[in-house]
């Protein structure tokens, strides 16, 4: 609204047709980028994969010639479930009804935006406070915010909060929690002097003499990853009278789907459960936009960060939803808020509401399980392959590491000519683990599937 | 000291009992806040200069800092503020009262306004730079 501006009548405001933009100067662009010390925009973004001069398409093409290039550029892509795919670590392969990705791409679902203006948003916000409700179901928890990035920076979330609850420097970590989280958190607690300590595993579960050891008054918190990276089942109930002995937090990054099964957080004790909604019917997608969960006691409602969808009432005493509790946020708190998060992953969320309505608790449970006795039929029938033997023997879920005497890029090759994506090697980040690769095996496998891994690999062994 | 009540700039108002004072804000700015939903209990011993944040208070509006008038020490919050957070719109000066302390210089009341020179503050330019 632009109001008259001569000093005429105070109400003559004229709503002009166009939106005025002010756009930066260039001398106010080079400022900005002499300020972050960069000589160009270019520069700035160099670390983004593709800028459009580096796409090698001749000019000049028709839209017939276009569709027909990138058909035979696509080709070159092998996707699941062309291949018969072992990958997991945290992507994960999940059958997704056609329901889901129809109702996604719905407008209503697809472009809608923000719902801070509730009387045109109900839908919207009532799909959230469904999400919401059913993730709080899912992990036992009291409260769950409409989602974070994704499960990393869910978890960097977490942590921040316990830092800066506690006023403490130190947070225990698990050596066998996803190197990327890894990364992630100390990206996050990087300028901060927090120091962050890694639990070693026995045999791929948590060190507990070490956890009991180190968790003092200097602790902030205390992570766990459920499955954890191996795919393996920690002992969390073990870890929740330590931490509260210590008065630190108890963060729990978990897989939505393993609570078909395992324990949920809210019931071992932990203060917040975090984690990574994608296999909750969410493409694998190269990476993202995926879905980060946050859940945590009422204790923590006002510092926990995200959005909050709550139920009211009306003017005439209808159900009605809002966003709540705003005050915690930065467009009205600015630096005092609880986190720097500005968007979410609405849509993601919404997907996967879809998905979970679908499957319903039983479905859910089913779900687990077939994951479950899949990855052990695998797993039992893999490690009687001479060459090939189970690096841990805890209990697993749906993944699991294996140690093999050919190298394990040999055998990713090998495996790849025959139609079959090994199992992840990752001597990159557990360089003590020797040939390990991590499998991953989901309700999408079938006996048969998996039958045919076992007399593949013996075959290239 | 008398019972009667010192103003900060920043609105809130203390009252002082030898050397325990009593905080809260003022009618004027309960009324600039609006309804008030949530007061975060001030840490007892937490130590704090003239001018420091105390605790913070967040209404249906946005969320405000409560800073310390004087320096001191704090004793105790109001923990009638958890279950009706409503009552420093209600009754501001008395039930509506959000933290003590123990004051550690005295000499710093001086610097407050006294009612009358708060009267004016707000009539006068200056009120509207300090929240």
């Amino acid at each position: 609204m632009t109001n008259a501006g001569d000093g005429s009548a105070p109400f003559s405001c004229i709503i002009s047709n166009t939106m005025d933009f002010t756009p930066h100067t260039e001398a106010e662009r080079k400022e900005m980028l002499a300020d972050i010390g960069v000589s160009s925009f270019k520069e700035l973004v160099k670390n983004l994969p593709i800028m459009e001069e580096d796409l090698k398409i001749p000019s000049g093409l028709s839209e017939g010639e276009m569709v027909r290039l990138g058909h035979e550029l696509g080709s070159k892509n092998q996707a699941a479930p062309r291949l018969s795919s072992y990958l997991g670590a945290g992507a994960y392969e999940h059958f997704s009804p056609a329901a889901v990705s129809a109702l996604m791409s719905r407008g209503e679902f697809l472009t809608s935006y923000t719902p801070y203006q509730p009387e045109v948003s109900q839908g919207t916000l009532q799909t959230l406070y469904e999400f919401q409700s059913m993730i709080c179901d899912l992990t036992a928890m009291d409260v769950t915010n409409t989602g974070m990035y994704e499960g990393a920076s869910a978890l960097a979330e977490a942590v921040l909060l316990a830092l800066r609850e506690t006023g403490r420097k130190k947070v225990l970590i698990p050596r066998s929690l996803h190197p990327d989280y890894k990364t992630v958190l100390s990206t996050y607690t990087s300028e901060s002097g927090t120091q962050l300590i890694e639990i070693p595993f026995k045999d791929g579960q948590l060190d507990l003499g070490f956890v009991a050891k180190n968790l003092t008054s200097e602790v902030a918190a205390v992570v766990i990853q459920n499955p954890n990276f191996f795919g393996i089942v920690e002992p969390a109930e073990a870890i929740a009278p330590l931490a509260q002995a210590a008065s630190a937090l108890y963060i729990a990054s978990v897989n939505p789907i393993s609570l078909g099964l395992l324990t949920p957080p809210g019931e071992y004790g932990a203060d917040i459960a975090v984690g990574e909604g994608q296999s909750l019917g969410i493409a694998p997608g190269f990476g993202g936009p995926y879905l980060g969960l946050f859940a945590c006691k009422t204790k923590w409602l006002r510092k926990m960060p995200g959005r909050l969808v709550g139920q009211t009432v009306d003017v005439d005493g209808r159900r009605a939803f809002v966003l709540t509790l705003q005050a915690r946020e930065q467009h009205i708190r600015r630096e005092k808020a609880t986190s720097n998060v500005c968007t979410t992953t609405a849509l993601i969320a919404a997907g996967s509401t879809f998905y979970m309505s679908l499957l319903g608790k039983q479905g859910l449970r089913d779900l687990a399980y077939q994951n479950l006795a899949k990855a052990r039929y695998a797993f039992d029938q893999l490690t009687q392959i001479p060459g090939v033997r189970a690096a841990f023997k805890a209990p697993i879920f749906n993944e699991f590491v294996l140690q093999t005497t050919t190298p394990v890029e040999t055998l990713q090759q090998r495996l790849l000519e025959c139609g079959v994506v090994a199992g992840l090697p990752i001597k990159k980040w557990y360089p003590e683990l020797e040939n390990a690769s991590l499998w991953c095996v989901t309700e999408t496998k079938t006996k048969a599937d998996i039958d045919f891994l076992v007399k593949t690999l013996r075959g290239v062994l | 000291m008398s019972t009667s009540r010192r103003y900060a700039k920043s609105h809130e108002w203390i009252r002082v009992e030898g050397t325990l004072g009593t905080v809260g804000i003022s009618d004027h700015a309960q009324k600039e806040v609006t309804d008030v939903v949530y007061v975060e209990v001030a840490k007892t011993g937490k130590v704090v200069k003239a001018g420091d944040e105390a605790t913070t208070l967040e209404s249906v509006k946005a969320a405000f800092s409560i800073y310390a008038p004087v320096s001191g020490t704090i004793t105790k919050s109001n923990l009638a503020l958890d279950g009706d957070p409503g009552l420093i719109n209600k009754s501001p000066y008395d039930e509506g009262w959000i933290f003590a302390l123990e004051i550690s210089d005295p000499a710093e009341l001086d610097k407050l306004m006294s009612e009358e020179q708060y009267q004016k503050f707000l009539t006068s330019g200056e009120a509207a730079a300090h929240h």
